[in-house]
């Protein structure tokens, strides 16, 4: 469980990044963090493993403080994947890039061997074992960089922008591979702006806007609130904006998935035997 | 008039054993808003890079066929003179700044080019104007927010006055608002200035209001052609993986239980308005 | 790395800001030459202090005395090794003071140095070099290096945080293991900074970079009368400066350890 208790972020620029921030992350929730580029979500996400301390308050993973915990103690527990997997990549084959936190967090020599296999093989790296990263394409590089976070089995997984530069078949699988890590009981939290890609997972929604929550509910909820959502530069889901604009027709206006609003509108029109 | 014109279009990378496009023919009009999508690895960041004489010029490679742009044949001129007449936005903003304000960097191609101040000086103007950034002429790069960064780099390649504007994937980096005001930018440029827009994307739902045309590649090879609500709406657009607008795909689900909007949307607004005219005939 | 706080532009309009940087690299010169005229420990005080009116007028006092604390670690470096060849040969007239002197020479440079560049822009400082009819290439080479360089410092940030975040420990282990620990920070940002430069490289080409061999420039740099004044006065305060080396007998600031 993560809890954050009124943390203020100051970076030694001087710029405050976070301004009073409190909230508690459950095992096993699927989060996500939203909000206008400069928000303070990645400032965030980087208090949970510790790589970045409050200034004022504190906050705790399984019941530790991170301010008396270093980095690499809190990543074993949360591992956090950054949004640009080449600012991770540096070894000879997928195998060993796989193999380094391992070797970092001290596990033997067979353990090692064992979790690359089953990293390359949850990710369908396989045939790329033997590659150098650098070969790999933009979409491959990604997963390979998701594997050597997940190689060391984090309880807490904090995925930072996931879906940039991603098409839509790509995102579809990183959809289903979440719905995987939730059914291993993991928490996983996920700092997105993609509005649409966060509406089919229905997760919780924390929305972030200089450096403070603005909302935090469930999808439905948070994502159809049409102010808030907007004055963190975010736009509503797609079906969303139709049912506001049929709000006066008596249809329901937190609908955010798509074969939902199928099932509503085709039962109401077929209803009304209009067709 | 067209203003593009493709002939058999194969190219192969440097060192690589298959071509990456194949065989591709294709005639852009000026004025179009072209959308061009697939999904990954289908080859559109190399297609859209042929218009500029980024292919074959600066990676090299081996390119057959044809590339007629603005009436010159890519491959005997250069970048530099090609640059004049296709402006390409790229898909990270802070790649793209040199200069330490926007001036000067909205000013670096007609540096370039040898131009006299003061023509200089009313082309910085007219393109800070055009993409609604005078306000920020004096700022560093770096005091920028995305959004602004991705203005400035169209402001850029407009004040070199080009025929053609080429976009490969602008928005990728920014939010959801700050997208959607860059493709409103560029449908200004389309409109007003009748500017020829090819944009590369992913993100369907908010651009493709603007195209009245749609380009789908798979594989190296141009697949699907035709309007927006032509195209998304086919069965095979749908199979090759890329994002259908979700207003289409609304309409495609009604359809499946048996309601009938009268045309394909291609904005939730039009949805709306479709679906309340069913609901209130 | 205080002392590179010392090397940042500072943004401000002061009427040492609006000098023309020329003019103000000319100070700085004419600083260094006439520290390196003397070896004496009262005309380098002199030229020390003789800053600080430019300092304060320009708003940079607190920078610049970053870049002189930075600095400082070097100038006791240079006091003792003047002092301890001063020892070990006791014909020569290395003492306390001469010791002392070059100390100061050092924080002189550093300082006349660090007042350049916290008072201009990089933009004015490669419009500077363009004007000085240096190559477009090399201008554009260091005015790009200026604009990446708190990109790099952030990218490099960004790695450290990645590596951490799988475990690295940066601190841990005897010298060798340090040294080791750096590779999976180095090769993600060498590999980037390729990457990023083929990405520049690619736009500057899209620009129409190289089309003409001569190029025009939006702004210009002009001299007004106060750049004038000041260059005129500068060169004259360097005569006197060289008047004095030659003619005036220095009274010595001499200290002994008896």
């Amino acid at each position: 469980m993560i809890k954050v208790e009124a943390i203020h972020f100051t970076y030694p620029t001087g710029v405050e990044a976070i301004r009073g921030v409190t909230i508690q992350i459950e095992d096993g929730e699927f989060v996500t963090i939203m909000g206008e580029n400069g928000a303070g979500k990645t400032t965030l996400v980087k208090h949970f493993n510790g790589l970045l301390k409050p200034t004022h308050g504190h906050v705790e993973v399984d019941g530790i403080d991170t301010r008396n915990a270093s980095v690499a103690e809190l990543s074993r527990k949360v591992g956090l994947v950054f949004q640009n997997s080449d600012h991770q990549l540096f070894s000879e084959t997928a195998e060993e890039e796989i193999a380094f936190g391992l070797r970092n967090f001290g596990f033997d020599a067979q353990t090692i061997s064992k979790r690359v296999e089953w990293a390359l093989n949850l990710l369908d790296l396989v045939e790329y074992r033997k590659s150098s990263p650098f070969m790999l394409s933009g979409g491959e590089r990604k997963r390979l960089a998701l594997a050597s976070v997940l190689a060391w089995d984090p309880q807490i997984i904090v995925l930072d922008e996931p879906t940039i530069g991603q098409d839509y078949q790509q995102k579809e699988k990183l959809r289903e591979f979440i719905t995987q890590l939730i059914a291993q009981k993991r928490t996983v939290i996920v700092v997105t702006h993609d509005v649409e890609f966060v509406a089919e997972c229905r997760p919780r929604v924390i929305l972030m806007s200089r450096g403070e929550v603005v909302a935090d509910g469930p999808a439905t909820r948070i994502l159809t609130d049409y102010e808030t959502v907007t004055k963190v530069s975010l736009l509503p889901p797609q079906v969303t904006q139709i049912f506001l604009r049929l709000s006066d027709l008596n249809l329901p206006s937190n609908i955010i998935d798509i074969y939902e609003a199928r099932r509503l509108l085709s039962a109401r029109i077929l209803k009304a035997g209009l067709r | 008039m067209s203003v593009i014109k493709v002939s058999d279009l194969t190219y192969t990378y440097l060192g690589s054993e298959k071509p990456t496009l194949k065989e591709i023919s294709l005639v852009i009009e000026k004025g179009e808003f072209v959308v061009l999508t697939g999904p990954s690895g289908c080859g559109k960041t190399t297609f859209c890079r042929c218009f500029n004489g980024l292919i074959p010029h600066f990676y090299g490679g081996d390119l057959k066929g044809n590339v007629i742009v603005s009436g010159l044949m890519v491959h005997d001129h250069s970048t530099s003179e090609l640059s004049q007449h296709v402006g390409f936005v790229f898909q990270n903003p802070e790649n793209q700044l040199f200069a330490l304000s926007v001036e000067k960097d909205v000013a670096f191609g007609l540096e370039n080019l040898g131009l006299q101040r003061d023509e200089i000086r009313s082309r910085v103007e007219w393109a800070l104007e055009m993409t609604g950034i005078e306000h920020l002429r004096e700022n560093a790069p770096y005091e920028l927010s995305g959004g602004q960064q991705q203005r400035v780099a169209i402001a850029s390649v407009l004040a070199m006055q080009p025929e053609v504007i080429v976009l490969d994937e602008p928005t990728s980096f920014l939010d959801p608002l700050a997208a959607k005001k860059i493709f409103e930018v560029v449908s200004r440029l389309n409109t007003q200035l009748k500017i020829t827009i090819i944009l590369v994307e992913h993100r369907l739902d908010l651009a493709v209001r603007y195209a009245n045309r749609v380009i789908i590649m798979d594989n190296g090879q141009i697949v699907l052609s035709g309007h927006p609500r032509e195209v998304f709406n086919l069965e095979k657009a749908r199979l090759i993986g890329v994002g259908i607008p979700k207003a289409i795909r609304l309409f495609q689900l009604l359809r499946e239980d048996g309601i009938e909007l009268t045309h394909v949307p291609v904005t939730p607004d039009e949805t709306a308005q479709l679906i309340r005219e069913v609901l209130k005939p | 790395m205080r002392v590179f706080e010392g090397l940042k532009f500072k943004r401000a309009s002061t009427p040492i800001h609006r000098l023309d940087p020329r003019v103000k690299f000319l100070i700085s010169c004419i600083i260094f030459i006439t520290a390196v005229l003397f070896n004496e420990l009262l005309p380098l005080l002199v030229l020390f202090l003789a800053q600080l009116p430019l300092i304060l007028v320009a708003r940079v006092h607190r920078e610049w005395i970053q870049s002189l604390k930075g600095a400082s670690i070097f100038a006791v470096m240079i006091f003792v090794m003047n002092l301890v060849v001063g020892y070990m040969s006791p014909t020569s007239s290395y003492t306390i003071s001469f010791s002392l002197a070059m100390a100061v020479r050092f924080l002189v440079l550093i300082a006349s140095f660090s007042s350049f560049f916290l008072t201009t822009s990089p933009d004015d400082l490669g419009l500077a070099l363009e004007e000085s009819r240096i190559p477009y290439e090399f201008c554009f080479a260091f005015t790009t290096a200026v604009r990446f360089v708190p990109v790099l410092a952030n990218e490099a940030q960004t790695i450290v945080d990645a590596q951490r975040s799988r475990g690295l420990e940066l601190e841990k282990g005897n010298f060798m293991r340090r040294v080791r620990n750096y590779i999976p920070i180095l090769i993600p940002l060498i590999v980037s900074a390729i990457r990023r430069s083929l990405e520049l490289a690619e736009a500057m080409e899209s620009r129409s970079f190289g089309a003409k061999k001569t190029r025009t420039s939006l702004y210009s740099l002009r001299m007004k009368s106060i750049d004038y004044f000041v260059a005129i006065l500068t060169f004259a305060l360097f005569f006197f400066a060289v008047y004095v080396r030659m003619v005036v007998a220095i009274p010595r600031i001499e200290i002994f350890i008896p």
